[in-house]
């Protein structure tokens, strides 16, 4: 290692030292850098490990010893993992359930609001029209909404219907069971717009103004500009946002609490562990491997797709 | 688990899917369609006229109320979305925080009242503004150091993506994952918990890490700072990485000292990012509810403003009093973003 040159960003752009000296302070400093910076991510990712071997760890090994404990004595078991995600007791996670009910909520709500958002992003970017600075402001400015706002009143307006002076004007929508699904894709596409608009809009209008201009001259309509053009031009920045929509959704607590109830038909996993820790909260075999199986999902998604990610968070600011 | 379980919530996954193939496909087919259709006519029209058998058709029609047409229909998901989604129902909660628990009269200003005089919630309030204090400080300190350290490391990506990764586990994941840290087990036992284990082995003796007031607020603390100074370091480290090499060129020429180069080079350099940073963890702060919720429920006198406004409204079926606390979220919000959007303005004319 000592022999190899400092591998340096290019773009730092640091210049050669001329002598000896300078040479091997600026290595030394590298390999400071080097090891700290290695101890501070370790460190930082001591808390994650230590509930990852946990949850491989037979019950009373969890409850009587530490994790550490684990390298003098290991034993690897895949219980928790059976019983917290397909145990029948009702005392056992039932996980494999509340999983499939994230898996129904996060898909549609963050195919709803990608696709409304690009459509929205391209009409405020490329067709003109008297109050499109208007309504761009007007949606940039929701991004400060924080969500209790509106939850109270969007929760009345499913379950109650909107009547004016005793008029009404909509029944309630009287979601049961499964049905209630319905509400947290609406709720999280509603709340998830102004951010996605914005998103998008940053990068759709960089779009060459030449493109459109070209393919208006060919007769090409809006839906096919937008289609053929745009879509696949603004993929990156899909992506961006379906990864920050999709995160968003699958970590969320706080809407589902509302709007998906904590009953087995429709809370996700995030309600489920809530109440497992609340109620069980020293049942640590099942919140070790429960608590796994709800990061796994978003871990492989964040890690294989990380440039996305990175890209959009420079680009985006405020999540309202 | 069996598949009469799933069945029905597959159904309705389903459904939810033919309504989005439904809406957009729709939509886009219809702003294909009819525009395509009107060209052909026209098209014809033209032809016809070229042969010498049909007058002229009026030309020079007006362009613009045929774009804002389009434009409708481009926008109409996301504004009747928003207009019920948000709107609207941002205007009820201003009126709401106005009117009794049950919605059944005017009570003028008494719910902000009630939120000042209570001594829980002013208790709730503090805490909120120490959680605002410090997360944004710490998280972004940390980020910082940590990016300015990367910087010049080896395996900086994979040492990168290992602060980062908290990004990605909820809240109520890195709940438990903390709790686990914090856990307790008598003094003559095995400790389970990480924090009280490294006490006794530094000859301390094992304490119930979340029940002790006001150190358990800061003990929640650190599980957002674990969260948010990943983002802090990603952000400050491509913008450490776009300050210009001839300006450090410079300052090396000059025989700046790695403390200087911080002070006058790299932070000046930052600003704009730095400030983005901070009013991103700090707007994220204040609407933190889910670390609360799992890992204490606001007891022990943890409680912070978000937690309360849900007890409120959806708990004790305060409507009047969750409201009131909502806005009061609300107005701590506006003049952060309002000092964000003047930075950036500033930044894009200068």
């Amino acid at each position: 290692m000592a022999t190899t040159t400092p591998v340096l960003p290019a773009t730092t752009a640091a210049p050669r030292p001329k002598n000896v000296a300078g040479r091997v302070r600026q290595r030394l400093n590298t390999r400071a850098a080097t090891v700290v910076s290695i101890l501070i991510a370790v460190l930082w990712t001591v808390p994650t490990f230590g509930l990852f071997i946990s949850s491989l760890r037979p019950e009373d090994a969890i409850k009587t010893t530490g994790w550490w404990t684990f390298f003098s004595e290991p034993k690897l078991t895949l219980d928790n993992y059976n019983e917290v995600l397909f145990g029948q007791s009702a005392s056992s996670g039932q996980l494999a359930n509340y999983f499939v009910n994230s898996l129904v909520i996060t898909i549609p709500s963050v195919l709803f609001p990608v696709a409304f958002a690009a459509m929205a992003a391209y009409a405020l970017s490329w067709i003109k029209f008297r109050g499109r600075e208007w309504i761009y402001v007007g949606i940039f400015a929701l991004q400060i909404v924080p969500l209790q706002m509106a939850l109270v009143p969007l929760l009345s307006f499913f379950s109650r219907g909107v009547s004016l002076g005793g008029i009404t004007l909509m029944p309630a929508w009287q979601l049961d069971d499964e049905q209630k699904f319905i509400q947290v894709w609406f709720a999280h596409t509603c709340f998830a717009l102004p951010f996605a608009v914005f998103l998008l809009h940053n990068f759709v209008s960089q779009l060459p103004s030449e493109l459109m201009e070209a393919a208006r001259v060919d007769g090409a309509s809006h839906a096919k500009i937008f289609r053929t053009i745009v879509l696949p031009l603004i993929t990156p920045a899909l992506a961006s946002l379906t990864i920050f929509q999709f995160l968003w959704v699958w970590n969320d607590l706080l809407v589902a609490l509302i709007f998906a109830g904590g009953g087995d038909e429709t809370a996700p996993l995030t309600v489920r562990l809530a109440e497992l820790a609340g109620t069980r909260g020293n049942e640590w075999q099942r919140l070790t491997s429960g608590a796994f199986v709800s990061i796994v999902i978003p871990l492989i998604v964040f890690l294989s797709l990380q440039r996305y990610f990175v890209r959009g968070l420079l680009t985006g600011s405020v999540k309202g | 688990m069996d598949f009469a379980d799933i069945s029905p919530k597959l159904t309705v996954l389903v459904y939810g899917l033919v309504a989005f193939a439904v809406v957009v496909g729709g939509l886009l087919l219809l702003l294909d369609v009819v525009p395509t259709y009107f060209a052909r006519r026209r098209e014809r029209q033209l032809i016809a006229v070229a042969a010498g058998d049909a007058p002229a058709p009026p030309s020079g029609r007006p362009r613009k109320p045929r774009e804002f047409g389009y434009a409708i229909f481009f926008l109409l998901p996301v504004v009747v979305l928003l207009l019920i989604g948000l709107v609207v129902p941002v205007i009820r909660t201003l009126l709401l925080s106005l009117r009794n628990g049950d919605n059944s009269a005017w009570v003028g200003l008494d719910n902000y009242g009630w939120m000042f005089s209570n001594d829980d919630i002013l208790n709730v309030l503090w805490n909120s503004l120490l959680w605002v204090v410090l997360v944004p400080l710490v998280a972004t300190s940390v980020g910082l150091l940590y990016a300015v350290m990367v910087d010049r490391a080896r395996f900086e990506a994979v040492a990168k993506s290992l602060i980062f990764l908290p990004m990605a586990i909820s809240f109520v994941g890195a709940s438990i994952i903390w709790r686990f840290v914090y856990a307790y087990r008598g003094e003559d036992l095995d400790q389970i918990g990480l924090l009280n284990q490294i006490v006794v082995w530094l000859g301390g003796t094992p304490q119930q890490w979340l029940l002790e007031s006001p150190l358990n607020t800061l003990l929640l603390i650190v599980v957002m700072v674990w969260i948010q100074a990943g983002f802090a370091m990603v952000i400050l480290s491509a913008a450490i990485k776009a300050i210009p090499g001839d300006i450090i060129e410079a300052a090396r020429l000059d025989g700046v000292t790695a403390w200087q180069m911080f002070w006058r080079i790299t932070l000046p350099s930052i600003r704009p990012a730095l400030i983005v940073v901070i009013v991103a963890i700090t707007v994220a702060t204040m609407k933190i509810f889910d670390i609360v919720r799992t890992m204490t429920n606001g007891n022990y006198d943890t409680n912070v403003i978000a937690l309360e406004m849900y007890n409120q409204a959806f708990r004790y079926q305060e409507t009047g009093q969750g409201s009131a606390l909502a806005v009061f979220l609300f107005l701590l919000v506006i003049p952060i973003v309002v000092f964000q959007i003047r930075n950036l303005r500033r930044q894009r004319e200068g």
